[in-house]
């Protein structure tokens, strides 16, 4: 328990030069900020998003020629669970809806929720169970601009920006439009807001804002929302069905090419079933757990981006998937907090990054990307990392200079989380540096959609992390759980709107889309052996794997 | 410490599988009464699936926060029941665990706008909360260390309020109603509490209101417009000359009022 021996030694080396560096924090004497010009370099060099090994196009589908990680290249360029030929649809079970949500994460269950409130009757698909999500996750908070000194104006400029200039105009505005309607929205479902005494809603910075626009529910504010939502989706037995542990497998599409439905997959009983519906709402929320090129994660167990590959077969193009979020600070050691997050505030509160010899390499407030670049040169290019005793590699996050900046028992009161979960590993982040490495936390890009949050396939609207282009190449803090909420309402209400606007119903539901997808797969020649949509990763050992001798797994699902 | 990775290393270096230390030690743990050697240092959730098993159920964020994995266990030769998620808890010697991932709880179907925080309002929706006998063993059962006999309590006074402070953390695990003698949906009353604590307790924020007053009223539109037609260089040049509200930023007010 406890760092080994050997990492004791080193952490000596950081206590050597902590004093001094604590007292240049006291002075206000920061590592320099790099230019833009350095900053354009550590990038290049030592991005995953941006070195060539570990990427390659993607021979098939709208995207084709598209450069991806190759992780997510195989799970577009893979054959589906079930040949269409082998779906009957004469004898599958069939229920119908007028909307099908998938996901019931926080896109999916507000998405649910703006149907029902439209006069539909919905049915919410989900892998795992209902909230089992990233969106519980969340712990920092939620943008809007409701303050005075705000408006949707400045809020705009700091998506822009933050996202380097490159998302999309139209979906930044409608984000920054509706913010403050949802915060309204959900402050009257009775979420919790922090609040000042007289309800005022307590708002922080947070990385890249120009107005303090953070609003949180302690630090537990996805959660918060996850709980509020699904309580009261479960408020509506009439109007919405939830279905656990139902995966969407397949998008159905009719003869004119409208979505219809989606094939899903009971995981328990192994069972094949059809939602018909006459329009269709994806909210399956990221991909971290496809480990792209190796890297540990912050997301949840069912983020595999299924989605993703849904959408792709039915002809729904992928915007910004070349680009991917590394939160710099994932844990590195103990082995069994691999990749858990480590919340920026860390950094906010006085600790500092330093390499094995505990001298600093980096500004503490680089962007995310800049800052997880510079963390994997330190390690790779300049060999000044620690490498733990499984052969991972980190560097330390000085957490004792916290309690020297902020005075004793800060640690306990602002980290109360983190502080427990290092604590059973025998490690006290009072006393001693965490080890950390950038850890995959958020997928960028996704099902390209309109700001009414359809897609190009007519009946399928897509909202949440499964989508791309509100962030552009780079999301801060705070606008995903705001774009789950604006989008996935606005995908809610307007498939609702199109559901009860269709005039004749939707045709028979048709897999053609998913053969007419093997036949390219095909002509690519790419390998019958892979299959998608994942669902759920393989944490199965290989000497394991190498015993079951008569287990057959399907991609990665056994 | 070995510097190189070795080659095991690379072959299973891969995310969430943990990888081994040399010379690791197995201990003996039981899942659901069958003996499995396993690495000692690892979370029940890591050492099941280092056993074999790939999980369906009891498995969400894997970060100690949804409520998924609830774990019960004794340690051999200990009558001592103990309690846990599987993601944040390390394998023992000789334990002999089982998860617990669904655990059947009825919430009632309320209408919040036709309620009042009122315990009348709990009482009506779960009657079942004034049959608590004061047993203490939902409280030691809660893996997130709530006191949860003090909410339930408080629900019992009609102490809206209190019930929703003191039941934030919860996780809606359902270890405390998986135990209760008094068949109490803990959680669900908690929720209940903390939704009529959010909406009519904690006073509304009037300045978010006149704020959707004012989008509403399409005030602004125009701006937002405005902004999606600009080009790279001129959004360039209004970012890098954004006014930023200082850290402590009493009293501040921006120079540029124009687009409030
Ligand atoms: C640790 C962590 C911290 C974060 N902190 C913040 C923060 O402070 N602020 C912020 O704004 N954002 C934060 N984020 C990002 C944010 O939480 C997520 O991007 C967002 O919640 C995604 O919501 P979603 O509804 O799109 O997807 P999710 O919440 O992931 O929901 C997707 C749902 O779809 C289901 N699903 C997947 N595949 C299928 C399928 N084939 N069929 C049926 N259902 C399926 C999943 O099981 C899940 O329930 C954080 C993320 C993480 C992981
Ligand atoms: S109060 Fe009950 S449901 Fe909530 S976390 Fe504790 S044991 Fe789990
Ligand atoms: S377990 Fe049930 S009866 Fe016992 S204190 Fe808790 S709520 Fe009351």
């Amino acid at each position: 328990m406890g760092y080994t021996p050997e990492m004791k030694e080193l952490i000596k080396r950081v206590e050597a030069t902590r004093a001094e560096r604590v007292e240049r924090t006291r002075r206000g004497e920061y590592f320099p900020a790099m230019t833009l010009d350095e900053r354009a370099e550590v990038l290049g060099r030592f991005h995953p998003d941006y070195k060539e090994a570990g990427r390659r196009a993607v021979k098939v589908g709208p995207n084709k020629g598209d450069v991806y990680p190759e992780e997510f290249v195989e799970q577009l360029e893979a054959y589906p669970r079930i040949h269409p030929d082998r779906v009957d649809f004469g004898a599958l079970p069939t229920s119908e809806t007028d909307v099908l949500v998938i996901g019931g994460g926080g896109a999916g269950s507000s998405a649910a929720l703006r149907a029902a409130e439209n006069g539909c009757r919905v049915v919410l698909a989900t892998k795992l169970r209902h909230g089992d999500a990233n969106t519980v996750m969340a712990e920092g908070g939620i943008q809007g601009a409701d303050q005075e000194v705000d408006s949707p104006y400045f809020h705009y400029l700091d998506v822009i920006g933050g996202g380097h200039f490159t998302n999309r105009p139209e979906l930044v505005a409608a984000l920054t439009h509706d913010a403050p309607l949802v915060m309204s929205w959900l402050e009257s479902l009775g979420m919790m807001f922090d609040k000042e005494p007289d309800g005022r809603m307590r708002v922080r910075h947070g990385g890249g804002t120009s107005r303090k626009r953070m609003h949180s529910a302690g630090d537990m504010t996805g959660s918060e929302i996850m709980r509020v939502l699904r309580d009261e989706v479960r408020n509506r037995p009439d109007a919405i069905e939830v279905m656990e542990f139902s995966a969407a497998v397949e998008l159905l599409k009719d003869a004119q090419g409208r979505a219809c439905g989606a094939l899903l997959y009971n995981l328990e009983t192994e069972a094949y079933f059809v939602v018909r519906a006459r329009a269709v709402v994806l909210a399956t929320g990221g991909f971290g757990r496809l480990h792209v090129q190796g890297f540990a994660t912050t997301n949840h167990y069912g983020a595999t981006a299924d989605g993703l590959v849904l959408g792709y077969r039915a002809g729904v193009s992928l915007d910004f998937m070349h680009s991917t979020q590394y939160h710099p600070t994932g844990a590195a050691f103990p082995e069994q907090n691999v990749g858990l997050l480590i919340t920026e505030k860390v950094r906010g509160l006085g600790a500092n990054l330093v390499n094995i010899d505990g001298e600093q390499f980096v500004f503490e407030r680089e962007p995310r990307d800049v800052e997880s670049a510079a963390i994997i040169r330190e390690c790779v290019e300049r060999a000044r990392g620690v490498t733990t005793p499984v052969g991972r590699l980190g560097v330390w996050l000085d957490s004792p200079m916290i309690e020297e900046l902020e005075g004793p028992g800060t640690v306990e009161r602002e980290l109360p989380a983190k502080f427990v979960q290092f604590m059973r590993y025998g490690i006290d982040i009072r006393k001693e540096p965490m080890l950390v490495y950038p850890t995959l936390h958020y997928q960028n890009g996704g099902l390209k959609i309109t700001a009414d949050a359809e897609t190009s396939v007519p009946g399928l609207f897509a909202a949440g992390e499964v989508t791309g282009g509100v962030h552009g190449e780079n999301r801060l803090m705070g606008n995903s759980l705001l774009d789950i909420t604006v989008f996935g309402r606005r995908a809610g209400t307007n498939a609702a709107a199109y559901a009860q606007n269709l005039e004749d119903g939707p045709g028979e539901p048709a897999l053609d889309h998913v053969r007419a997808f093997i036949a390219d797969l095909e002509a690519g020649g790419v390998g019958r052996d892979r299959i998608s949509p994942m669902l759920i990763p393989d944490y199965t050992t290989p000497e394991v794997r190498q015993r079951q001798l008569t287990a057959h797994y399907l991609g990665t699902l056994r | 410490m070995s510097a190189q990775p070795n080659e095991k290393v690379q072959v299973i270096a891969s995310g969430d599988r943990t990888i081994l230390p040399e010379g690791t030690r197995m201990i003996p743990v039981y899942i659901m009464g069958k003996k499995y050697l396993l690495p000692e240092t690892l979370t029940i959730q890591k050492a099941i699936e280092y056993a074999g098993y790939q999980f369906i159920r009891a498995c969400g964020c894997r970060g100690g926060i949804c409520g998924a994995c609830p774990t019960v266990w004794r340690v051999k030769g200990d009558y001592q029941l103990h309690f846990g998620l599987a993601c944040q808890t390390v394998i023992e010697e000789e334990m002999v665990l089982a998860q617990l991932p669904f655990f059947p709880a009825n919430k009632a179907v309320y209408d919040l706008e036709q309620l009042q925080a009122t315990g009348e309002a709990i009482a009506s929706l779960y009657p079942e909360v004034m049959k608590c006998v004061g047993c203490n063993t939902c409280t030691r059962a809660c893996p997130m260390d709530i006191d949860v006999m003090e909410y339930i309590n408080a629900a019992m006074r009609g102490d809206v309020a209190r019930t929703a402070r003191v039941s934030f953390d919860c996780i809606q695990c359902g270890l405390c109603s998986a135990r209760c003698p008094a068949q109490i949906a803990h959680y669900h009353v908690a929720q209940l509490c903390r939704r009529l604590y959010g909406r009519y307790v904690l006073p509304r924020a009037e300045h978010l209101a006149s704020r959707v007053d004012e989008i509403q009223a399409g005030k602004y539109d125009g701006f937002l417009e405005e902004l999606t037609r600009m080009d790279e260089d001129q959004l360039r040049k209004l970012y890098v000359e954004r006014e930023v509200e200082p850290l402590d930023s009493e009293g501040w007010e921006p120079g540029d009022k124009r687009y409030l």
